[in-house]
């Protein structure tokens, strides 16, 4: 067991978590956060994507006891009041169907848009569906996935 | 902005889905909640000797480990397939059993043998890895080929030769008699790969037993919760209808794979009763891959005849069909009645001949995948035209214009009759969007920069839906295939639509609603979809074969219909005024051509009240509904692809792909339009990417993301999705069903493609880059 | 996953004590390979020990013709500096191009190398650039490093510290990406130097990340694509797969490298 602290959603949050414990699980089982999903048993689909210390991860891929002192942010936190752009966009867009990929889509989609502005660099489709190599979706074909990400793009 | 039929609503219940609010089979934990993990078989095909859990269950929090012995003695029953197909010579098919732990022999790798109950999913684990199973290994058949080859292993004793049926439909000398006056033939031998369905969410139940009113309940990731309840307790006996309840909340896509009730379903409602816990199971993705039903797999070899003017005379077409070790719920269906009956495609073909061997394997059941059945005729009718065009060196296009059905309906040789359509028209206008005539100077241009540009067409044509339940009664089907509906308008005037459809992704939540905002002219946030509940529903019977639209939403209409009549009663009752006067429009009951007005708030309130009813009127406003459908619904369409092949690499990169669609009306083309981006996608995956593929020895080498590639961003073009639409006849608002279409219509426009661009016709799915390379190389060297 | 137990050390020099006390520990770095090891049963450690945050591993610094890169560093830390950017951009673009970018937060060179996958694509760079790899112990040449599939000359309890490129005068990776997992099918790492070319392929071979000499034979008195059109690449010892075969593979070595001679010139 490690004793762990960490911000979740910009709340205070720990305990002892076992040492094999995934971030993922801590996040689902522990903190009943269950927006984050599990798609796969090998980092790929990224349905389990988040934010640790502002960088998006894959929570199935890195232990909850590594994250000790970090800041999480969930899909359940990115919203601020009203839903976040990225949320609004993918709404508008149609750029969900089943749902279970989006929370992870939408984690990829603010990381790479926070990215691209931070570096100054245009993101067109192509960069946005390049950037897309680590998010699977079996419903959409990602077409409105990309133009929810370019929506949510030009306004955040 | 109008909310009804046509409109591009946007989804109602998009906001749980993005803010993380969705509640999906493995987000809800019971308290007093358990878990189980599966012991599963490592070896192919095995007899097993015994099964020694003493040291599991010595292990940390494991409280049982049942095993198949104990399953059948409780009198579980075995798992079914619900469609009856007789062979040629009038026998049965011969179903092999199939327990939900197997108990004297597994038969492909993943058979589930014993359930571990522990206090916690690690636990479980780690005791399954620890039950000591005595395995005798026996030889194994993992590919049609070797189930059908001589001294095979016998995989189900009642199975002589591995042979599941040996089914025909058509007449056979008629087809030959037309092929042997051909001006032109055309063979080709045909496989269809097989592919996993891999909806993101994996399967899940938690299934929960109160012992106090030896009462049942499962929360499963199905697409069909009443089917599902139906199957568990006629037939596997876990406990009769009325004290099971089987809810599927949020499911995170099905394509086909989640209508079925597997092993696991069945194994953790009995655990929960022989252990007095909820039990929780959530599959992993290489469980999935080596447990969920998979698709396709098919080999084929087929002859197609043409005349002097290239209009086809006969088409005869000899099919095995890979089963896996069990049959599934609907798999005997898949390669015969949704297959065969679709061998028509788009053209009038005067003679079909069609027979199917199903073969069992020690492989994963095989069932419906997204088209089922649909996706195997049209790749095989589509990639034979396609041929036979470069063999007479006809325009593809016209090749498939000259045989284009024109009249309607139209009768084919293979069951099918065909309501409507416009086949020509929807060719044309993919043509145009595609730039049809523009390719060869594309075609050039991109030889100039060292590459080799193609393009593709396919005009395909489908079944939606299923069924019309006196016939596929008559075909062997265990179950009718109409839906359920039930309408309720509250006091307040909102309303309830309690549907037997269920949504995974298809936005039947918006959909629905605007069809009920269509009728009575409300706003869609005044109405509710319930769904996916067996205790709210009163039955239904799900969602595949793109059957929510023509058939949920058909009953939706019927229902809406008896709604309508009665308050068309009661508002003319109220308003002193003659029913024919009576209008129904924003929401408003309105005396035509005056100004006397009910809101409709005041009509729920009427009619619940009771205070001032017609005579004879019962109060309250509920109407209930099942519709049989009159026939299967034809959607059809074209779709073009246009690539881009690297010689040098062989890697594909499809430039343009462009769909156009007949699927009669339209409810919302936003969520149209997404399900055939969808569509498209995993028909591209099976073109390019995805196969299922099996060591000798029957492991699974491809079961997990490492080696079963999925479809990503980068691998798709943006799509151009058009419609060009002909009612259907059969249903009352004149739907299609677009679920499928994607998936049917895409890999033989992909493959027609590739193979334009290469020049060599002899490349099989999925075309990846190492194989298009050696196509390229094959054909460079038969040029030398 | 088996259980284990987690420490977290904040230097190299406690990472080797703590290895050195635990019965079979390991390693964790990123953990974008050994994590999903673990999960999928395959390996199961008696103790992990966490060295992604310590600090003295982390960094890049870039002086005269010598990048040195913190066995720590992230790969998207690589892709994004702006001054190695600007003198060995194709170690950035081979950092930008590993995982996805989720994976590319967590994911270090350390950790590549001392896993040494055969489709990994950081031991083309370092055997591709001549780099030398620095442990708690020594520092050692990456000619004598990479000894085959996940195999390394790494002892037990040894550390990688940093990495230290020599800048090439030129240089250019080429990837093409396995379609299912998106590791390198093939991946050709080829650096220019005023003395010499080095041509370094991963995802080919059953033996890991291998030189081709020939390739740098003749490159090295005639730098262009046209150089290596003669030579022939056997597909003897190269890795078939569902996603290629031997002959296939050989091909993109012969494509890539080609490719990343152009791209470099």
């Amino acid at each position: 067991m490690s004793e762990i602290k960490m911000t979740v959603n910009g709340k205070p949050v720990g305990g002892d978590v076992a040492d094999n414990m995934l971030l993922v699980e801590f996040i689902r089982e522990t903190l009943r956060l269950t927006g984050t999903h599990v798609g796969c048993d090998t980092s790929q689909c990224g349905a389990c994507v988040v934010h640790v210390d502002g960088k998006a991860v894959k929570s199935c891929t890195m232990l909850a006891a590594a994250a000790d002192g970090a800041e999480v942010t969930t899909i359940e936190g990115v919203a601020n009041g009203d839903l976040h752009p990225m949320q609004k966009a993918f709404n508008d867009n149609h750029g969900l169907q089943c749902g279970f990929c989006t929370p992870g889509m939408i984690m990829s989609g603010i990381d790479m848009v926070n990215r691209y502005k931070a570096e100054g660099k245009t993101l067109d489709e192509a960069a946005i569906r390049h950037e897309l190599e680590g998010n699977i979706c079996r419903c959409t074909g990602y077409h409105n996935i990309v133009k929810s990400i370019s929506q949510a793009a030009g306004e955040m | 902005m109008s909310q009804g039929i046509g409109a591009a609503v946007k989804r109602k219940e998009d906001k749980r889905f993005t803010t993380g609010k969705g509640k999906y089979t493995d987000d809800i934990r019971m308290e007093n909640q358990a878990y189980a993990a599966f012991v599963r078989s490592p070896h192919a095909h095995a007899r097993v000797n015994s099964i020694d859990t003493s040291a599991a269950e010595a292990m940390d929090g494991v409280i049982a480990i049942l095993n198949g012995a104990e399953l059948t003695g409780d009198g579980i029953g075995n798992i079914i397939c619900g469609w009856a197909i007789t062979s040629k010579d009038g026998s049965p098919m011969n179903m092999g059993a199939w327990s939900a732990l197997a108990t004297e022999k597994t038969r492909y790798v993943g058979d589930a043998v014993a359930i571990v109950i522990a206090e916690t999913n690690a636990q479980a684990r780690a005791a399954a890895e620890a039950v000591d199973i005595d395995y005798e290994e026996l030889p194994v058949a993992a590919s049609l080929a070797a189930a059908l080859s001589d001294g095979a292993p016998q995989i189900h004793e009642n199975a002589p030769g591995n042979i599941v049926y040996d089914w025909e439909i058509g007449e056979n000398e008629a087809t030959e008699a037309a092929l042997a006056g051909a001006a032109h033939i055309t063979k080709m031998d045909i496989t269809n790969n097989r592919l996993s369905p891999n909806p993101m969410e994996p399967r899940s139940a938690v299934a929960i037993y109160d012992d106090a009113e030896d009462h049942y309940t499962l929360y499963t990731t199905s697409q069909n919760p009443h089917v599902a309840r139906l199957v568990l307790s006629a037939f596997y006996n876990v406990a009769p209808e009325h004290k099971l309840r089987v809810i599927a909340p949020d499911v995170g896509g099905g394509f086909g794979s989640k209508i079925y009730i597997y092993p696991e379903e069945i194994a953790c409602l009995w655990a929960s009763m022989k252990t007095n816990r909820s039990v929780k199971w959530t599959s992993d993705r290489t469980e999935a891959f080596l447990t969920d039903a998979h698709g396709r797999d098919h080999v084929t070899k087929a002859r197609m005849g043409f005349d002097q003017d290239g209009r086809i005379v006969g088409f005869k077409v000899s099919t095995k069909a890979n089963f896996g070790a069990y049959m599934s719920l609907f798999s005997s269906a898949v390669p015969t009645y949704l297959y065969a009956t679709l061998l028509s495609g788009t053209y009038n073909i005067p003679n079909i001949y069609c027979e199917v061997l199903g073969v069992y394997t020690n492989t994963v059941p095989v069932d419906a995948y997204r088209g089922a059945g649909r996706p195997e005729a049209s790749y095989l009718v589509e990639r034979m035209i396609e041929t036979a065009a470069r063999e007479m060196g006809k325009d593809p296009a016209d090749l498939r214009n000259i045989n284009f059905i024109r009249e309607f309906p139209h009768q084919t040789p293979v069951i099918m009759n065909y309501d409507s359509g416009d086949f020509e028209g929807n060719m044309r206008q993919a043509m145009v969007a595609a730039d049809w005539a523009g390719f060869g100077a594309r075609k050039a241009e991109s030889a100039m920069r060292g590459k080799l540009r193609g393009i593709g067409m396919s005009c395909y044509i489908e079944a939606c839906g299923i069924a019309p339940s006196a016939a596929v009664g008559s075909l062997g089907a265990g179950v009718g295939l109409w839906e359920s509906a039930e309408v309720r308008m509250n006091p307040v005037g909102t309303i309830e639509v309690l549907t037997g459809s269920h949504s995974h992704g298809q936005g039947h939540e918006t959909t629905f609603a605007q069809v009920v905002a269509d009728r009575f002219g409300v706003p869609i946030d005044t109405v509710q979809i319930v769904h996916g509940d067996t205790d709210k529903v009163q039955f239904g019977m799900g969602t595949y074969g793109s059957r929510s639209g023509p058939v949920g939403m058909s009953a939706i209409v019927k229902a809406l219909d008896k709604l309508e009549v009665k308050i068309r009663k009661l508002a003319a009752h109220l308003l002193e005024a003659s029913e024919a006067d009576i209008v129904i429009e924003d929401g408003q009951v309105k005396v035509d051509g005056t100004n006397k007005v009910l809101a409709w708030h005041e009509v729920g309130l009427a009619a619940y009240t009771g205070h001032n009813l017609p005579e004879g009127m019962e109060p309250g406003l509920k109407e209930g509904a099942f519709y049989d459908p009159l026939n299967f619904t034809f959607p059809m369409g074209c779709f073009i692809c246009e690539v881009e092949v690297d010689p040098q690499t062989g890697k594909t990169e499809i430039l343009k792909f462009v769909a156009s669609d007949d699927f009669g009306t339209i409810i919302n083309p936003m969520i149209v339009d997404g399900q055939v981006h969808g569509g498209i996608a995993q028909g591209v995956g099976q073109a390019m990417l995805e196969e299922v593929r099996y060591s000798e020895d029957g492991q699974q080498l491809s079961a997990s993301y490492m080696d079963y590639a999925m479809p990503r961003a980068d691998d798709l073009p943006d799509f151009d999705v058009l419609h060009h639409s002909t009612p259907c006849t059969t249903n009352p608002l004149g739907m299609k069903g677009c679920g499928e279409a994607g998936a049917i219509g895409t890999p033989p426009a992909v493959i027609n493609a590739i193979t334009d661009a290469i020049g060599n016709n002899d490349l099989s799915m999925p075309a990846t880059p190492a194989k298009v390379w050696a196509a390229l190389n094959s054909a460079t060297i038969a040029a030398e | 996953m088996h259980s284990t137990n987690y420490h977290a050390a904040t230097t190299a020099a406690e990472a080797a004590s703590l290895l050195s006390s635990a019965e079979d520990g390991a390693l964790l770095a990123g953990g974008q390979t050994l994590l999903p090891t673990m999960k999928a049963r395959l390996a199961a450690p008696s103790d992990l020990i966490d060295i992604s945050r310590a600090e003295e591993l982390r960094g890049i610094s870039v002086t005269d013709g010598t990048a040195i890169i913190g066995a720590m560093t992230t790969h998207a830390e690589v892709a994004g500096h702006a001054e190695l950017r600007s003198a060995f951009p194709a170690l950035c673009d081979l950092a930008g191009r590993i995982g996805d970018p989720a994976v590319r937060h967590r994911g270090t060179i350390g950790g590549s190398l001392a896993n040494n996958d055969p489709a990994a694509c950081y031991p083309a760079a370092v055997l591709g650039t001549g780099a030398t790899i620095s442990t708690n112990k020594r520092d050692i040449a990456a000619d004598d490093y990479f000894e085959g599939m996940f195999a390394t000359a790494l002892d037990a309890g040894e550390v990688i510290t940093s990495i230290t490129f020599p800048i090439p005068d030129a240089a250019n990776y080429q990837k093409f990406a396995q379609p299912a997992s998106r590791f390198a099918l093939v991946g050709v790492f080829v650096a220019k130097s005023a003395d010499r070319v080095r041509v370094a392929v991963t995802g080919a071979s059953e033996e890991g990340v291998f030189r081709w000499t020939n390739a740098e034979t003749s490159l090295s008195s005639d730098f262009t694509a046209d150089a290596i059109g003669g030579l022939s690449v056997s597909s003897q010892g190269m890795i078939s797969d569902l996603h290629g075969d031997g002959s296939y593979r050989a091909n993109l070595v012969q494509v890539l490298t080609a490719r990343a001679v152009a791209a470099a010139s």
